[in-house]
């Protein structure tokens, strides 16, 4: 798994990678009360706001962390945003989008990193 | 920036594991467990808020309530003795200076005002009369939720036999508490004003009996707009008259045309005309239709292609009671009947809203 700035990590899954938000970043933003997700099979450019999460006290932008299209949302946060607090980096995916260049992948921290950088 | 002040309770605050935030000049816990949490537990339990920076004023001056009548549109000279009501210090526009509770202690009043307006509310009492107090050496603590009156009770027997907005003095462990039967979130509760130097004693205290949790300033905020209370700043300012506001309740017959105080107040000319002939727009409740909570700044429109706005939401969160998004806002007199569709703009789509009455959550009060 590889992790941004913005807190979001990203999961490998063969030509695709699931994108969803750190437990650092939910416990962070607290209860999550709605997610506004992309429509499928859009394009979009790496630091586009495809997604908007709102907690019980304001609205978060996320955004894409890497050129590519959008392949599938979850559709399990409409009726249950709070599963985004309850399994951040598993249940809780936002989204998995096809990216152009999976090379560009190494430049994301690593698990270790990420502990590092919001320690 | 300035550094931010603190609060009696602020290193209690770090050790409960509150996130805290700047909130008018004051580090305050904006959370604890979480705010959806805190606010449950305060419809069910109890909650223990810290609401030590509002400003507490004292005004010994003799003649006070005729003084302070020409300030606010509100029966003070007919305020009982041990008794607590709600006002607003007008402009000579009819606009809210401020929001704020009096009370009657007998030989003087009690004025619990805003956080961020103390120093004006200060400056506009000191020009009108003498005896202006600020009181500085004590913590302010809200209990508030179902359980409130049982925990309270239970160490100052006292509390329980007040009612809905009564005031007293009751002494806990040697301290003298200044309790009123009161608050901001549509329970039953007290406000109890706390020497400084005992102010985490009353905490821990009130925090070890049985439901009892802490609540930090996400909840408080939650809480006030399902109980459509006004947040100064927001939903209510300098710009909005009492009428509009949809607060012509706290104003007595007594200040109004025809009565014996009839006006004396700055901006009486509009606000009594308000009264009687209706004002042009209204605070309206509103329930957004989808999930998505909509904000204070979210334009309304009448249709969802009107080009200009007709109000604007001034307050709206999730509402954790309801377990919907619930909002406030300004709307003209012909949108302002409940039932009414209007349209926000969010993030560049319009959305439709419900314009639905206030409170959305029914207060509890023990009157």
């Amino acid at each position: 798994m590889k992790f941004t700035e913005e807190h979001e990590w990203l999961r490998i899954e063969g030509e695709q990678i699931v994108v969803g938000i750190t437990e650092y970043a939910a416990e962070q933003l607290g209860d999550i009360v709605f997610v506004e997700l992309p429509e499928p099979e859009t394009q979009v450019a790496k630091g586009d706001e495809v997604c908007v999460i709102e907690s019980v006290k304001a609205a978060s932008d996320i955004l894409a962390p890497l050129d590519g299209e959008i392949t599938e949302i979850n559709p399990a946060l409409a009726d249950n945003p709070a599963l985004v607090n309850e399994d951040p980096q598993r249940e809780g995916w936002f989204f998995k989008m096809q990216i152009d260049d999976p090379a560009v992948l190494d430049a994301f921290m690593d698990e270790d990193e990420y502990k590092e950088f919001i320690s | 920036m300035n550094a931010l002040l603190r609060t009696p309770l602020y290193d209690l605050h770090q050790a409960l594991g509150a996130r805290m935030v700047g909130f008018a000049g004051y580090a305050m816990p904006v959370q604890f467990a979480g705010v959806m949490a805190e606010h449950r537990h305060c419809r069910a339990a109890a909650a223990l808020f810290d609401v030590s920076h509002m400003g507490q004023v004292i005004l010994g001056g003799r003649g006070a309530a005729q003084a302070l009548e020409a300030l606010v549109p509100v029966d003070v000279a007919g305020l009982a003795p041990g008794r607590q009501r709600y006002g607003f210090f007008t402009n000579d526009a009819g606009g809210i200076e401020d929001d704020l509770m009096i009370a009657n202690r007998g030989d003087h009043l009690l004025l619990v005002v805003n956080a961020a307006r103390k120093a004006s509310d200060l400056a506009l009492l000191e020009g009108a009369m003498a005896g202006v107090e600020a009181v500085t050496d004590r913590a302010l603590l809200a209990l508030q939720g179902p359980g409130a009156a049982a925990a309270l009770a239970a160490l100052v027997p006292g509390a329980a036999a007040m009612r809905f907005m009564d005031v007293a003095v009751l002494d806990w462990d040697g301290a003298a508490l200044w309790v009123s039967r009161s608050g901001y979130t549509g329970e039953d509760g007290y406000e109890i004003s706390v020497p400084e130097d005992r102010a985490v004693d009353l905490a821990e205290a009130l925090l070890a009996r049985p439901g009892v949790l802490p609540a930090g300033l996400g909840a408080r905020d939650s809480l006030r707009l399902e109980a459509g209370l006004c947040l100064y700043g927001q939903d209510i300012d300098e710009a909005t008259t009492p009428v509009e506001a949809g607060l012509a309740w706290a104003i007595q017959k007594v200040r109004r045309r025809g009565g014996a105080r009839e006006g004396g107040f700055p901006g009486a000319a509009r606000i009594l005309a308000e009264l009687a002939e209706g004002p042009a727009r209204r605070r309206v409740g509103l329930l957004p239709e989808g999930r998505a909570p909509m904000r204070a700044g979210v334009p309304l429109f009448a249709s969802e292609d009107a080009a200009e706005p007709a109000g604007a939401i001034t307050s709206g969160t999730y509402g954790p009671t309801l377990d919907r998004p619930v909002a406030m806002g300004y709307l003209p007199l012909a949108q302002s009947t409940p039932g009414t569709t209007v349209w926000g703009e969010l993030r560049g789509k319009r959305l439709p809203l419900r314009v639905a009455p206030l409170p959305f959550h029914q207060p509890r009060y023990r009157t």
